[in-house]
């Protein structure tokens, strides 16, 4: 089966988040780029299926002319074909973003791919709603939170976690399904796979920006306690420290 | 109810009656009413609710939350969850009540069902929001979460009708809780924190809670309502199945013993698991274990892991990121164990021991034996 993923490149954040002096993005100059990490493993998951059962991953995201680094690390996991909706960098809401991807999937050829897999949400804006956009703009089934997946002859079963259980669905194909990160763990690329992803050629298509119902306005970080912890000791000699707190808390039997 | 400023608010139901998280939406479901000046709807899906007390639970929930009508939503076929569904509901019941909102939990349930409900209007959808304000004619002034937690988005919706969730946890600083509501006598136990500031409507960090066994609700108009459903809309229909049982469950768990990067190696979390033994608490790691494949993923706390609000997190060898720190902002202590000084995690934590957490687990573990075995 031939599947696409969609993924989404997101600034890679540490310890702190830093705003650029406007307040309008995250500064990633000394951070840099990585893949969302639900969409990392429905790569992953993509790659799975095909290497049991045959088919293709074809990794496509909408992003800056650099995202197709975003691509090439998820072609070196083992997905064959990129595909770069390319924008200036300016930030797309979730509406016109799904509809880029949507009209994108319709000129690669929709029935070509029976199974399309987001990332249950955006790890930056998270916004909860492309993959379900594009099933409704493509007339398929939408499922979301998915953290077990079985692809059986036309048709998809999936877990997702509700309650501290478990809810099954099950639908035929072509459908759309979200995961979340610990459906699998996703593997380390190979050496043999950078040496793909470098060589591989990666489709551009160059969709329009469209205004969206929901606008940033500015991003600022929330304000903390900020006072930093107090330090009950260094090492061992702690220990009495800890268990007072821990008593004035109320966690000890 | 029905006209202008009529707020149609999603209420997923747990063991308890109303989730803890709809009744939080309910809470901004209601100060957006408010300032409208028009009624609550709270909606809850049926075939049935699960017991007498578990409906009344909802009904008084509901009443306490400050809702005018709880609509009951029920239809052929639709005998479990079907997220397509419950939008097709809430679809018609938006043009039914002329709802000028519609508000649900930040949950796997109410982010998907109102990403559907988005999609079947052609409506923009703001997920995870602290605040909202109508600022004028279809346009709307948000605070919501990026990063789950770690930013914050100002943001403006316009819309003829504003879809938004709540989120779960939604500490708003700038919006401190003002007044306590006791709704009704049967309510002793129910306290509603309302934090109302001038500009937004904001949560405070209690929402309400129902207790059991309460039948009915004076002033609250109960309705049913049955959706007009074609079958595409059940074709992703959920059948549960019952929860693993047993064990005590990482997002409900009074003491998480935490372990990251520094814990070393996978046996390492012998000494992390006999601390939460013995402290009644359960063991949640960083990412960097699971990526490291030396825990299963169902114990990572962050972001895209589970969240935890306990009584104490202690952060063993965690550097904390603001992925994991995202995942304990509801911890009402933090207590972090860490060689590094420097570590992020000692800015965002209440105690810190600065010492290697190999050395010092195990000698707290071996002096609260020697505690209880001498007490």
């Amino acid at each position: 089966m031939d599947i696409l993923v969609c993924v989404k490149r997101v600034p890679m954040v540490g310890g702190k988040v830093v705003l650029t002096a406007d307040g309008q993005e995250v500064d990633t100059r000394m951070s840099g780029f990585t893949v969302s990490p639900h969409e990392e493993c429905a790569v992953e998951e993509a790659v799975q299926i095909t290497e049991r059962s045959g088919g293709s991953v074809t990794v496509l995201t909408l992003g800056p002319p650099e995202a197709a680094g975003q691509l090439r690390d998820m072609l070196a996991l083992g997905a064959h074909r990129g595909v770069l909706l390319q924008t200036d960098g300016r930030e797309w809401g979730p509406v016109a973003t799904a509809a880029a991807i949507a009209t994108a999937v319709g000129e690669l050829g929709a029935a070509a791919f029976p199974l399309v897999m987001v990332g249950n949400e955006a790890a930056d804006t998270g916004g909860y709603q492309v993959g379900i956009r594009v099933a409704h703009a493509l007339g398929r089934p939408c499922m979301t939170g998915i953290k077990r997946l079985e692809v059986a002859g036309d048709g998809v079963r999936a877990w997702r976690e509700y309650g501290g259980g478990q809810e099954e669905f099950e639908v035929a194909l072509p459908a759309v399904v979200g995961v979340k990160e610990g459906i699998n763990l996703p593997r380390y690329p190979s050496l043999p796979g950078r040496l793909r992803a470098k060589r591989a050629e990666i489709t551009v298509l160059k969709p329009a920006w469209q205004a969206d119902g929901l606008r940033k306005v500015a991003l600022r970080v929330p304000a903390g306690s900020g006072q930093g912890a107090r330090v009950l000791g260094h090492g061992t000699e702690a220990v009495p420290e800890l268990i007072r707190v821990f008593g004035e808390i109320g966690v000890l039997a | 109810m029905s006209g202008p400023g009529a707020v149609l608010c999603l209420l997923e139901r747990d063991a308890d009656g109303a989730a803890d998280g709809s009744l939080r939406a309910l809470v901004l479901a209601r100060s957006v009413a408010g300032a409208l000046g028009g009624g609550v709807t709270a909606v809850v899906f049926g075939p049935s609710l699960a017991g007498p007390d578990a409906d009344g639970a909802v009904v008084a929930g509901v009443a306490v939350g400050g809702a005018a009508e709880l609509c009951v939503v029920s239809a052929e076929g639709l005998s479990g969850y079907a997220p397509l569904a419950w939008a097709r509901a809430l679809e018609q019941l938006v043009v039914a009540r002329q709802a000028a909102a519609v508000v649900a939990a930040a949950t796997d349930r109410g982010n998907e069902v109102m990403a559907h409900l988005g999609a079947l209007t052609g409506l923009p959808v703001a997920a995870n929001c602290v605040a909202a304000a109508a600022t004028g004619e279809d346009s709307w002034q948000l605070l919501r979460q990026r990063w789950a937690g770690s930013l914050l988005e100002e943001a403006i919706l316009e819309a003829p009708c504003a879809l938004l969730t709540v989120a779960a946890d939604a500490a708003v600083a700038d919006g401190a809780p003002a007044d306590v509501v006791v709704a009704d006598a049967v309510m002793a136990d129910a306290a509603l924190a309302d934090g109302t500031p001038a500009d937004a409507a904001a949560l405070g960090s209690t929402p309400p809670r129902a207790g059991p066994g309460v039948a009915a609700a004076p002033g609250l108009l109960v309705t049913t309502f049955t959706p007009a459903l074609d079958a595409a809309d059940l074709s992703v229909l959920a059948t549960e199945s019952a929860g693993q049982g047993g064990g005590m469950s990482l997002a409900t768990a009074r003491v998480v013993i935490g372990g990251g990067r520094g814990v070393g190696g996978p046996e390492g979390f012998a000494a992390l698991e006999e601390l939460a033994g013995l402290l009644g608490g359960v063991v949640g790691v960083s990412r960097v274990v699971t990526s490291q494949g030396w825990r299963p993923h169902r114990q990572q706390v962050g972001q895209t892991g589970t969240k935890i609000s306990p009584e104490l997190y202690l952060a063993c060898g965690i550097s904390g990121a603001i992925q994991h720190m995202a995942g304990c902002q509801s911890a009402r202590h933090i207590v972090a164990v860490n060689t590094d000084p420097d570590a992020p995690i000692m800015s965002r934590a209440d105690y810190a021991v600065i010492g290697d957490l190999n050395e010092v687990i195990p000698a707290l573990v071996a002096a609260i034996k020697e505690a209880a075995g001498s007490g």
